[in-house]
């Protein structure tokens, strides 16, 4: 969950009442400087934001003061992106600003990949003023009727009366329970009128009726432990609700994957959730995943699935889905449980506090586990691992994207960084290539699996770590969904490092056409890319270019030495496919681990009409 | 994988805060994820509190419903849902509005199985009736079906309210 250091969790709507507040005279103020000190008092350090009529008000009270930064994006779209990158590499709630109409819309996307992701957002919406509400205004949209379904929840506020407090509430709402974007729409004359400032309650207090369940049922804990300590072939499976629980919840199940000797594997959301590096970690599973991990999901016994929702990218086919096992599942929210899986045990509760008592339990119940299955179990897992799914055939003539990556890694390794991705093969590749060793450091698009998320995810990063190494995997085709950002890099001198995997296609596309429609690439050819390097140069940021494997160790030393934003076009082998791959429709048990095994694969009817 | 797929109605209470927006993100919901409404009613029911009271007749699997009622519960603005199919005993009833055209024996027919069905005469000109029937949803339909050969111009009803039974509140 996300707190506020020294804050009470909550603000809730009787609470107020109970609040001394000034009389109007002594304390009046405009709308848009209520709104500025409510998100000073939420700790709010920065806002990213593009203006426009709607929100003037806002900016001048914004021009008025020091506490609040606003980082000014060149596309509302990047500035949702930039605030979920900085919201996902400090647990803290990331603000956005942006006008009504068409800056509400361009916000879209942003809102819905920081709801698929589970990313705490504020996003405020200029209005236009209450009187035209309805009227098909100038730039007006209805705003909280296009947001209904892409955000936790979302406010239109009518009464300058009202701002502060709908403002406390929307913190609450988008950091507590499953965290999630929420809209706060602001028409300008709600902006302009004055009324006194309502704080933050100073004690916590419940909300009138969301009221998130983080404390886990005990009787659950006794049954969790029971099965995890009665399991011959168990595997830990967790995922970003760890992430989303904060770094502590990332030790406590770190300490016990280790103390029960489990084997444990992440789901591209949880990466850096289990130290990469240790030797119970499987690696990644699901369709793009290891070998073993996927494996050991499909033959457990026991399934101990923490703050993961059995997404489809993970199950394939249902009726195959680990058919023997008994599953447990954490999470925080009632809705994800039994959703698309049915489970044995459901632990409603915060992924931290369930593994705190679990903890607890297992150590003082010191059960005895069954260490003579536990070995087997873990001789069949290396079995797997010893057919090394990852392995590629590498070249001296051209540059495969897994090397690429290697390497990026090696030089990257030892220093303080963070990576977020693009989405496509590239996205795969880095999550299958580089480790993460702590939470918090990779930030990707994985519900919505957004093109053009990972540069000004990237910007938000580095606006909340200055000195760190923050670089963007990219594929050639996402980075020009929001290229514009190299502009905003520019102007605040964010060092951020895009690293192109260049093969001049939509990789990704381009698989599943060769796969599953005879190689037909329709529209998957990267046409008429503009020379990288000298658009770097136009926006004032550095260009690199690499083609030879033999350069490019020092191409990305180059990269890394340099203090200015980079692009590195790195020109990679074209037709590399992203390997392991469970096609659609498939089960666990069925995947391709290479290109000389498409053969043997037919992709079901069911699987073709599936995504 | 669900073990039971054979699909059921339920009928669902949600106690939500009245505010603009909450039929909406109710409705919205059921259309977004592709559930099925069969009936719905909302008004609000507690003023000083300012909550309404919404009554959902739903069909699905039993992981379906399951799914409709938390996603429900997740709405911030709801404070309870409560699936009364599956907590004991329950009443259900609705009311329907059945005008009819005719004369002569149709019209004498209409009006002795009205009496049959406790359903009030609220409005009468000399060719026409509008009667007014409760009672759950098989009631309502029996009569309305009934009044089909006898002249039936329009009906109108309500949808289903309905409460558990004893002493407990929702
Ligand atoms: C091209 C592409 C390919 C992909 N391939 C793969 C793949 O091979 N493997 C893979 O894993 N993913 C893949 N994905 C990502 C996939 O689509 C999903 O985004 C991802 O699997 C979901 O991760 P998750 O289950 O950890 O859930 P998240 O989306 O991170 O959801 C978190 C869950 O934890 C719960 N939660 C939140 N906070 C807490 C808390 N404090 N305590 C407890 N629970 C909490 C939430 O309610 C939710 O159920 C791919 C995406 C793309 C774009
Ligand atoms: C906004 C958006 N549009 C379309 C897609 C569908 N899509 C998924 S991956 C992909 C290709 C990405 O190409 P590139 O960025 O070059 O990455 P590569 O797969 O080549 O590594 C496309 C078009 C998407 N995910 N997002
Ligand atoms: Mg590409």
């Amino acid at each position: 969950m996300f707190r506020r250091a020294a804050k009470p969790p909550f603000c809730g709507t009787f609470v107020m009442k109970e609040i001394a507040v000034l009389k109007p005279e002594e304390s009046a103020t405009t709308g848009a400087d209520l709104l500025v000190k409510a998100l000073i008092d939420e700790e709010v350090e920065v806002v990213f934001g593009y203006p426009g009529g709607a929100v003037l008000p806002i900016y001048d009270s914004l021009f008025k003061q020091n506490r609040l930064r606003h980082i000014l994006v060149r596309h509302e779209q990047a500035a949702v992106h930039a605030a979920e990158g900085y919201a996902r590499s400090t647990g803290k709630v990331g603000v956005v600003l942006v006008t009504s109409g068409p800056g509400a819309t361009n916000a879209v996307t942003g809102l819905t990949d920081a709801l698929m992701d589970s990313i705490p957002i504020v996003c405020l919406t200029g209005q236009v003023p209450t009187h035209l509400i309805g009227n098909d205004a100038f730039q007006e949209a209805d705003t909280t009727g296009i947001t209904r379904p892409c955000t936790k929840h979302n406010y239109l506020v009518k009464s300058v009366s009202d701002l502060a407090r709908s403002v406390h509430e929307a913190f609450y709402v988008a950091r507590s329970g499953r965290p999630g974007p929420v809209v706060i729409d602001l028409p300008k004359d709600v902006l302009m009128n004055k009324h006194e400032y309502v704080a933050p309650p100073k004690v916590a207090v419940t909300h009138k009726s969301y009221r998130p369940q983080t404390q886990p049922d005990p009787r659950k804990i006794e049954q969790a432990i029971e099965m995890i300590a009665n399991a011959k072939r168990p595997v830990f499976y967790a995922g970003g609700g760890i992430i989303n629980s904060g770094p502590k919840a990332s030790k406590l199940l770190t300490q016990l994957v280790h103390l029960t000797g489990y084997p444990v594997t992440n789901t591209l959301m949880g990466l850096g959730a289990f130290p990469a590096s240790d030797r119970q970690f499987l690696g990644m599973l699901g369709m793009h995943g290891t070998y073993e991990a996927n494996l050991a999901m499909h033959g457990c016994d026991v399934m101990i699935n923490i703050g993961a929702r059995f997404d489809d990218r993970i199950t394939g086919n249902l009726t195959k889905f680990s058919p023997g096992s008994k599953k447990i599942h954490v999470d925080i929210d009632p809705s994800s449980i039994n959703k698309n899986v049915h489970v044995d045990l459901a632990i409603v509760g915060d992924a931290g506090i369930v593994l705190e008592e679990l903890l607890k339990a297992w150590k003082a119940k010191q059960p005895k586990v069954d260490q003579k299955a536990l070995k087997a179990w873990w001789a069949e897992i290396d079995g797997w691992r010893g057919r090394n799914c990852l392995a590629y055939k590498p070249s001296k003539q051209v540059i495969k994207p897994q090397y690429a990556l290697e390497r990026l890694y090696h030089h990257i390794k030892d220093k303080d960084h963070y990576i977020t991705t693009e989405v496509g093969q590239h996205q795969m590749w880095a999550a299958q290539f580089l480790k993460f060793e702590q939470p918090n450091r990779w930030m990707t698009s994985g519900g919505l699996g957004t093109m053009g998320y990972g540069f000004p995810a990237a910007l938000g990063v580095q606006i909340a770590h200055p000195e760190a190494l923050v670089i963007d995997v990219a594929g050639e085709a996402s980075i020009l969904m929001n290229i514009q950002e190299l502009s905003t890099a520019a102007q605040y001198r964010l060092p951020v490092k895009i690293f192109v995997l260049n093969n001049h296609y939509m990789g990704m596309v381009r698989q599943w056409q060769e796969l599953l429609h005879g190689g037909r690439y329709s529209e998957s050819y990267s046409e008429s890319l503009p020379d990288f390097v000298k658009v770097a140069d136009a926006f004032g940021a550095r260009g690199l270019r690499c083609d030879d494997p033999a350069k490019l160790d020092d191409t990305i030393k180059e990269m890394i030495e340099l203090k200015h934003p980079v692009i590195v076009d790195v020109i990679v082998d074209e037709k590399e496919n992203c390997f392991p791959m469970i096609p659609s429709g498939a089960a666990h048990n069925e995947m391709l681990l290479g290109p000389d095994d498409k053969q043997s694969a037919k992709v079901s009817e069911e699987g073709m009409v599936l995504v | 994988m669900s073990k039971d797929s054979a699909i059921v109605a339920h009928t669902i209470s949600v106690l939500v805060a009245n505010e603009p927006g909450i039929l909406a993100r109710v409705v919205g919901l059921f259309s977004g994820r592709g559930y099925n409404i069969e009936s719905l009613t909302v008004a609000e029911t507690n003023a000083k509190e300012s909550q309404s009271r919404i009554t959902i007749v739903t069909k699905g699997t039993p992981m379906i419903i399951e799914q409709i009622k938390a996603q429900l519960d997740r709405l911030v603005p709801v404070y309870r849902v409560r699936d009364l199919t599956v907590e004991g005993p329950h009443i259900e009833r609705e009311l329907a509005l059945v005008k009819v055209k005719g004369v002569g024996e149709k019209r004498v027919e209409a009006l002795r199985l009205a009496d049959v069905f406790r359903a009030k005469v609220i409005d009468a000109k000399s060719d026409s009736f509008v009667f007014e029937v409760t009672g759950n949803t098989d009631k309502v339909q029996t009569f309305i079906g009934l009044m089909e050969s006898l002249g039936l111009v329009d009906v109108v009803r309500t949808g289903i309210v309905a409460m558990s039974r004893g002493g407990e509140a929702l």
